[in-house]
């Protein structure tokens, strides 16, 4: 059966607390999942509550103010803070989203931090996601023709072909939906999973692409693309507001419409 | 232990090129169902109460008996094929996916039969 519960080393217990320096007005509470895999222990849920009026607006600042002023040894990726790298995607208060582009004052009360869920953990909130790039490797994420590309001229594209992309160029590859979705949670070894279902839709649904047969060929399958179940957990996560499952349907729709 | 390449994992056996039936089978069946539905539940209500004879009779009206043959199939074969997606998502072991998958299918094609032919002995009066 798929994995409902986590094994027992896997179990996330109680951890250590720090507390905001004395006589700090502006406070907020961090419970951040940790768990270091030299030591050999179970994750733990530390709290940190820190003093906002020393700590920039968002999520991020406040994870990167702890790693500076509290505790060194918390582990995450990050980068462009600005949405645009997709470094720092975690979940944050339940929900999968970047860390940078979420503000503090959004979260009422404390704000717990989980790496993304259902990856393997390399440490802290950084999830192994070596399978999710392969993946994304494996549906050819470049331009394939057969016409020989003039060597001296852009292919062309009519607005209204470019107007296709939109609302697909724009995923970061964070894997916030793919790591959102229960069935990518129960088969990841044989489904693509949203975000790579979109990436897939993007070179299908570019006019300059002429390999549009041989890349539904290699979705079509009932595990690859068929455990979509529109549950629609990608579209509420993405943090760039895209729409993976409308992606995934126009998919269906074109695996259909060859057979009919 | 395994020293196989991410990539090489994720290809595995390849597509297995199918999935497109089944997919639009599932939505025609789930279609159909709509309307077939309401004529059973309405059905339902116009004969309970009544005798052994009446419900017969009712039954062997052509129309009756073949709105009911189409939900019948409809039914099961659309419940076969949600089955199979559940069993595929949630039981990871092959061999008991295998398992659940045939006695799905045969029980539903047991028990979909048993209740056409039901309605053919009725209907044909024999």
């Amino acid at each position: 059966m798929a994995a409902f519960t986590l094994p027992k080393n896997s179990k996330v217990k109680a951890g250590k607390t720090f507390s905001a320096a004395e006589g700090a007005s502006n406070k907020k509470t961090f419970r951040i999942y940790r768990w270091d895999p030299d030591s050999g222990e179970n994750p733990r849920l530390d709290s940190y509550e820190i003093n906002l009026d020393n700590c920039g607006p968002m999520i991020l600042d406040a994870i990167i103010y702890i790693k500076n002023e509290i505790d060194p040894t918390l582990t995450f990726r990050r980068s462009c803070r600005e949405g645009i790298c997709g470094s720092c995607a975690m979940n944050i208060g339940g929900t999968n989203t970047l860390a940078c582009t979420n503000s503090i004052n959004e979260y009422k009360d404390d704000i717990p931090i989980y790496p993304l869920p259902h990856m393997p953990v390399i440490k802290d909130l950084v999830p192994d996601l070596t399978h999710f790039y392969a993946q994304y490797a494996s549906i050819k994420p470049w331009m394939q023709t057969q016409t020989t590309p003039p060597p001296d001229a852009e292919k062309l594209q009519s607005k209204e072909e470019r107007a296709e992309l939109d609302g697909l160029y724009e995923c970061i590859l964070c894997a916030c939906c793919s790591t959102s979705c229960p069935s990518y949670w129960w088969n990841s070894d044989r489904y693509l999973g949203p975000a790579i279902l979109l990436q897939a839709y993007r070179w299908i649904a570019d006019s300059r692409d002429e390999f549009t047969g041989e890349r539904l060929d290699e979705l079509e399958d009932p595990f690859r693309l068929y455990r979509c179940h529109t549950i629609m957990n990608c579209t509420n996560s993405c943090p760039k507001g895209l729409n993976p499952a409308k992606a995934i349907a126009e998919i269906k729709k074109l695996m259909l419409t060859r057979t009919l | 232990m395994s020293l196989q390449t991410p990539i090489g994992r994720v290809r595995g056996l390849g597509s297995a090129k199918e999935g497109v039936h089944h997919w639009w089978s599932q939505r025609l069946t789930a279609l159909a169902l709509v309307p077939l539905s309401l004529w059973f539940i309405y059905s339902l209500v116009v004969v309970t109460g009544a005798d052994y004879a009446t419900v017969v009779a009712w039954l062997a009206n052509p129309l009756n008996a073949v709105l009911m043959l189409l939900f019948i199939i409809s039914l099961y074969y659309h419940a076969a094929l949600g089955l199979q997606v559940i069993i595929e998502d949630y039981i990871d072991s092959e061999w008991q996916k295998i398992a659940c998958l045939i006695l799905v299918k045969f029980l539903a094609l047991l028990a979909g039969l048993s209740a056409a032919i039901a309605v053919l002995k009725v209907y044909l009066g024999l």
